[in-house]
């Protein structure tokens, strides 16, 4: 009993994350494109938002890895969202938190069956990480702000944009770190014989370096897109002025 | 003893769990803009991984492994964790109150955390006995508290330096992160293990 009055009073890690990323609030477009589109572009997982930092970083030093890490966030992200806001009215909210996590816990060991059945030589690749996939910020996030006050279906395809949205940028990050670091890419060399790969790429700090070169590059096309935004809102504003002159 | 000193070494300084492992990060970008908030947390997060660890150990080799059930590893562990942050929460507000009433608040923050979660898992992913992942997970947390407490102190700076805009926090942070950890790589020569 004392334990559910001090989880519901302490601030639960999805709470937490949400008052960090402070415009990650259930999304307000209910169309189902719109959810994807939101989770693709409008607060992609990685770069936007800056959680579950942890797997995105470790694991992209290949292509291969990369694609096998994202699909298996997409998934779980996806199954999470609707077994979530299935079960959302039989959960006591008390042991909500919990709860998510036995849901995420049970999918990411179907996945990690699942790669350790058919893909065993990417399961070693992936090693730890794929296990830790079960305490990705991202995924209580959405299960906590998006699928327990969602129908299923919406739930599912916010849970399905997000994760398109993480997979996009892991290739993002991935590609340039094997394309750069080993000089191949899917494992193939692509630069011929003369190419001295840069190794620090592909260990840990050419990783940590390669997202913040992206943080930073992201960020100032944003800022530059914002910029011509107000720019052509103010010429609008100039344009109206003018009229009612006239 | 040698081997457990050099188990030690490389939990803290090879293996680094921040700056090779990459595990952690969430925290330690989070955390790292304030130097208390960092020396709290080291000290939560070692806490909790050693008795983690311990726990995690004494479930998987005594009751999932007889019992053929080690694909619950991750499950079990999940839980695992969150009930020693629960444990210790209550233990050390009990007992320690003081205590409790510095750090106490970092420790819900860790209750699903990936680097908290990642020791038990690496500990009986490798087999260690139950003297080596209690030393491998103190070494694992100590070295957390290292890098932690290096980025904190470098962000202090940072905070009275011009910075591109576009850099400003989080980018700067990853680029700072890099080029420590590529300092960390260097001692990777020191101990072969």
């Amino acid at each position: 009993m004392s334990e559910n009055q001090e989880t519901s009073s302490a601030l639960s890690p999805a709470e937490q994350i949400a008052a960090i990323s402070g415009p990650f609030r259930g999304s307000k477009q209910t169309t189902l494109s719109g959810l994807i589109d939101d989770g693709v572009f409008g607060k992609n997982p990685v770069f936007v938002l800056a959680l579950s930092l942890c797997p995105a970083v470790a694991v992209t030093n290949s292509v291969q890895t990369s694609l096998a890490m994202g699909l298996s966030v997409w998934f779980v992200l996806s199954f999470s969202n609707l077994f979530t806001s299935i079960f959302r009215n039989y959960i006591n909210p008390k042991v909500r938190m919990p709860a998510y996590i036995l849901i995420i816990a049970t999918l990411v060991t179907m996945c990690e069956l699942f790669m350790s059945a058919f893909f065993p030589v990417l399961y070693q690749a992936l090693g730890v990480y794929l296990k830790l996939i079960v305490v990705f910020a991202i995924i209580l996030a959405r299960a906590e702000v998006f699928a327990s006050k969602n129908k299923p279906i919406p739930a599912f395809f916010d849970g399905f944009g997000m994760g398109l949205g993480f997979l996009i940028a892991m290739l993002v990050i991935g590609v340039p770190r094997e394309v750069v670091g080993s000089g191949s890419f899917w494992g193939r060399p692509i630069f011929g014989e003369g190419y001295q790969p840069i190794l620090m790429i592909i260990l840990a700090p050419g990783g940590f370096i390669t997202i913040g070169l992206f943080i930073g590059l992201f960020r100032s096309i944003g800022a530059a897109r914002e910029r011509a935004r107000a720019a052509a809102r103010l010429e609008g504003a100039g344009d109206a002025m003018e009229v009612k002159r006239v | 003893m040698f081997e457990y000193l050099l188990l030690f070494l490389s939990a803290v300084l090879i293996n680094n769990f921040v700056l090779t492992r990459f595990l952690g990060l969430c925290i330690f970008f989070g955390v790292s803009s304030s130097f208390e908030a960092s020396l709290g947390m080291g000290v939560a997060v070692t806490a909790v991984m050693v008795v983690a660890s311990f726990f995690g150990w004494l479930v998987y080799f005594f009751v999932l492994t007889p019992l053929n059930l080690t694909f619950f590893t991750t499950i079990c562990f999940v839980l695992i964790v969150a009930s020693t942050v629960q444990m210790v929460d209550i233990v050390t507000r009990r007992f320690a109150p003081k205590l409790y009433a510095m750090w106490g608040i970092y420790l819900m923050l860790i209750a699903t955390n990936c680097v908290v979660l990642s020791v038990p898992l690496i500990n009986v992913e490798n087999d260690f006995n139950l003297v080596r992942s209690l030393v491998h997970s103190v070494g694992a947390g100590i070295g957390f508290w290292l890098a932690i407490l290096i980025m904190a102190s470098i962000r202090e700076k940072l905070a009275h330096s011009e910075v591109p805009e576009s850099f400003k926090g989080l980018g700067i942070a990853f680029v700072t992160a890099g080029l420590l950890s590529l300092a960390f790589l260097g001692f990777s020569g020191m101990i072969a293990l």
